[in-house]
């Protein structure tokens, strides 16, 4: 296999880093090399936060660089927009349409730019955009919208689905693991 | 057995492996999960210490007494610990001692961006630097026994790409490790001029042996391929030079400190051109111009800033990477805030109202100083907010001491503002002193403290009583307040800028984010009620949106702390889904 570079994007809190332990997983489970850079500490405190998953035959730096990404998963539409020139002219955003306003905005500073997704599918053909918070809602806890991404991740990659619900199996709470089956499925039937 | 590990897990298993049975450390990102890691294992005794000086201190007698023992720190927190590591460089050590500390390159959670490399050499001991989490494993593991073999602390140098990286790792069995006897040795461990003077003269010596190892041990190795370019390179800048340079010829350094001179002569003899690529300070760079071999290296790379392989592509080959920007409109910064429920919130409301110079200090409130609240004046480092209102007070006089205040949070005024408070109050200082008792260490991610009342293995423990404890100092106006309670917590301040004595006030509210906080849930705004007098918005909470036409709450990020029920005039909040 090629090297495969991973992004999660998003907002301090917003539950990133179980899908970069599942991917980790999942490359293990590959028998891949694979590194998975997280942000720790300040910058976690409702900030843009970004993690970077590679794997394939020998990874060096832990680091994804701009015009790197096969992937990139955005739990908000903002933060897509801040990430979007990582991505490979032909990689896949997937991107959860959610609006959080960051302070600059709530204080009228600046403005949340209009129409992201229209923007971004000017330059970027393969887009999906669905909004996983009304889907995690649906499937029981609106926690779960990591879990529902990842179902759409697991789609748009070629791996085995079931090396993908092993790890999910292992990642999650033995007691969230129905909720997460279910929002992962309604992820992968997007 | 093959694990995914952060670097710092792996550290944590490698001490586990070596047969550590002490560990003791202060959190400080991105050094944290180490001992939390380790506190994981019942065979090694860990504990969260007061402050890095005092977690060395409990590291190195641990040693003295036979035990292989670990301690860990961020960057900034060595600064704390040099006391006790330069003179534990002369004494040595009987059980095996290992100082793990990492760095914060492009400062991710820090306040600056110091090379803990300078360290090693001010202090003479050796530094090992890891490059993924099995070096980790492996370097702390080595790092044990050239301890003892040597007779010397040794410090092994991570940093945030390091220790925030997930890589795989082997995982082997734990080794029986013995501990050692103790002998009383005065002349090794009592360390005053006539017997530090011998032992100066032992570490000098123990250096030349330890410089024959850096020459010769698998530590540091070439890796040859094209020899029309040579790269010297350690830690994180090492996958990040294989990744700009691919199939040239590399000396990657394990050992940093002393550097092998006869190694890098032979590599460079073989190389046409020479570069160096290190984080950040240019320390090897130097060395190898000592040596007389012409080297790149800062005149193209910088020393501010993380690297990153672009980044070298860029400075070295002048290959910049172009993207076609989506749009040419500004994006908006997302910048951390203090997370909607924070005690810290109300706190800043006061402060900001009342206008007052506020000398400030290390930890979640340190956000203080931005927008909305931008109510923090300065931050230098851990527990300095006490010295300096001091000081400004010296400075510009009463008047202006009654409109400043410190603010520390628990956990760094254990560390080391007790220091500078009964500095006030010996020298017939007036600060104001509010101490934010949210029960935990907020930043790092919840860590005990000795004013929590547990341990790092969350056994019950005795608790320190700040308010007894700031009595017990010499402080006889200590209040207790609820940042909450706006309008309580504004006269409680007013009262204390106003006497003509030292005072504390405790600020006490716990973490919004400790499972044991519950909150009413999220709250709306009621379009009748709402009279658009932004009064709520003053409050600064990330859930409360200016829509321009309306004034909205974010229902997926509001707790429903009620902060905001408390400054609005028109009771225009109520429950949502109501």
């Amino acid at each position: 296999m090629e090297n495969l570079n991973i992004m999660i994007v998003g907002v301090g809190g917003q539950g990133t880093l179980l899908a970069s332990r599942v991917l980790g997983n999942v490359a293990m489970k590959m028998d891949h090399d694979v590194k998975v850079s997280e942000v720790h500490g300040m910058a976690q405190r409702g900030g843009s936060v970004v993690t970077y998953v590679k794997m394939g035959k020998k990874v060096y730096s832990p680091i994804i660089e701009k015009g790197e990404a096969d992937i990139i998963i955005a739990f908000e539409r903002l933060e897509a927009l801040r990430w979007i020139d990582y991505l490979k002219q032909d990689g896949t955003l997937i991107v959860n349409d959610q609006r959080i306003d960051p302070m600059p905005v709530i204080t009228g500073k600046a403005k949340y730019p209009e129409n992201i997704l229209e923007k971004i599918k000017n330059n970027y053909k393969s887009v999906v955009a669905i909004d996983a918070l009304k889907i995690a809602k649906e499937c029981g806890n609106i926690k779960a919208v990591n879990t529902v991404l990842l179902g759409i991740l697991a789609k748009s990659t070629n791996i085995d689905k079931e090396i993908w619900l092993e790890s999910l199996k292992e990642n999650v709470p033995a007691k969230a693991i129905d909720v997460n089956l279910k929002a992962f499925e309604a992820g992968y039937m997007c | 057995m093959k694990k995914l590990m952060l670097g710092n897990e792996a550290v944590a298993r490698g001490a586990y492996e070596a047969g550590v049975t002490v560990a003791a450390a202060y959190p400080g990102t991105p050094s944290t999960e180490i001992t939390e890691n380790i506190a994981k294992y019942d065979e090694i005794y860990s504990e969260w210490s007061p402050n890095e000086k005092v977690a060395l201190e409990v590291a190195v007698g641990a040693s003295i007494a036979g035990a292989r023992a670990i301690c860990s720190m961020k960057h900034v927190g060595l600064n704390v610990a040099a006391d006790p590591l330069f003179t534990a460089s002369y004494t040595g050590v009987n059980g095996g001692l290992v100082i793990m500390v990492a760095d914060d390159p492009g400062m991710h959670s820090s306040q600056n961006e110091q090379d803990s490399r300078c360290y090693a050499k001010g202090a003479k001991v050796p530094m090992l630097e890891p490059s993924d989490s099995q070096e980790c494993k492996d370097f702390v593991k080595k790092a044990f026994e050239i301890s003892e073999k040597y007779d010397t602390p040794v410090i092994v140098r991570l940093s945030t790409r390091i220790s925030h990286s997930q890589s795989i790792v082997e995982i082997s069995d734990r080794c029986d490790y013995k501990l050692k006897d103790y002998v009383k040795d005065p002349a090794k461990y009592v360390m005053m001029p006539a017997m530090a003077r011998k032992r100066h003269v032992e570490v000098e010596k123990r250096m030349a042996g330890l410089r024959e190892l850096s020459n010769t041990d698998e530590f540091n190795k070439i890796e040859w391929g094209n020899k029309e370019i040579g790269v010297i390179t350690s830690g994180i800048a090492y996958q990040y030079a294989r990744e700009a340079f691919g199939d040239v010829s590399y000396l990657k350094l394990g050992m940093v400190h002393p550097l092998p001179d006869k190694l890098i002569k032979e590599f460079a003899s073989q190389v046409k051109t020479l570069y160096i690529i290190e984080e950040l300070e240019p320390y090897i760079e130097d060395f190898v111009k000592t040596l007389g071999i012409k080297a790149i290296g800062k005149e193209k790379l910088p020393v501010i800033g993380e690297y990153s392989a672009n980044l070298i592509r860029e400075k070295i080959f002048d290959k910049k990477i172009e993207s076609k920007p989506v749009t040419d409109e500004e994006i908006p910064i997302r910048p951390p805030v203090m997370c909607p429920g924070c005690p810290h919130r109300g706190m800043y409301y006061v402060l900001r109202k009342l206008k007052l110079t506020v000398s400030g200090d290390i930890g979640c409130y340190t956000l203080g100083a931005l927008p909305p609240t931008q109510s923090m004046d300065t931050c230098v480092c851990m527990g300095a907010s006490i010295g300096a209102a001091l000081g400004m007070e010296k400075a510009r006089g009463a008047e202006f001491g009654k409109k400043t205040v410190a603010v520390i949070g628990d956990s760094t005024f254990i560390h080391s503002g007790i220091t500078g408070l009964i500095d006030v109050v010996y020298n017939k200082g007036n600060s104001t002193v509010i101490i934010l008792d949210n029960s935990i260490t907020g930043m790092t991610g919840h860590q005990h403290n000795p004013t929590t009342g547990f341990t790092i293995k969350g056994e019950p423990t005795k608790q320190v009583d700040l308010e007894k404890l700031c009595n017990a100092v010499g402080i006889n106006r200590v209040r207790i307040a609820d940042p909450f309670n706006i309008k309580e917590f504004e006269k409680v301040v007013k009262e204390e800028i106003e006497a003509d004595e030292p005072s504390v006030i405790i600020s006490q509210r716990p973490c919004a984010l400790l499972k044991t906080v519950k909150f009413e849930g999220p709250l709306k705004i009621s379009i009748e009620k709402c009279k658009k007098c932004k009064m709520c918005l003053s409050v600064g909470c990330p859930a409360i949106v200016d829509k321009g036409d309306h004034i909205e709450v974010n229902e997926a990020l509001c707790v429903g702390c009620m902060l905001c029920t408390k400054v609005c005039n028109f009771n225009a909040f109520e429950k949502a889904g109501e």
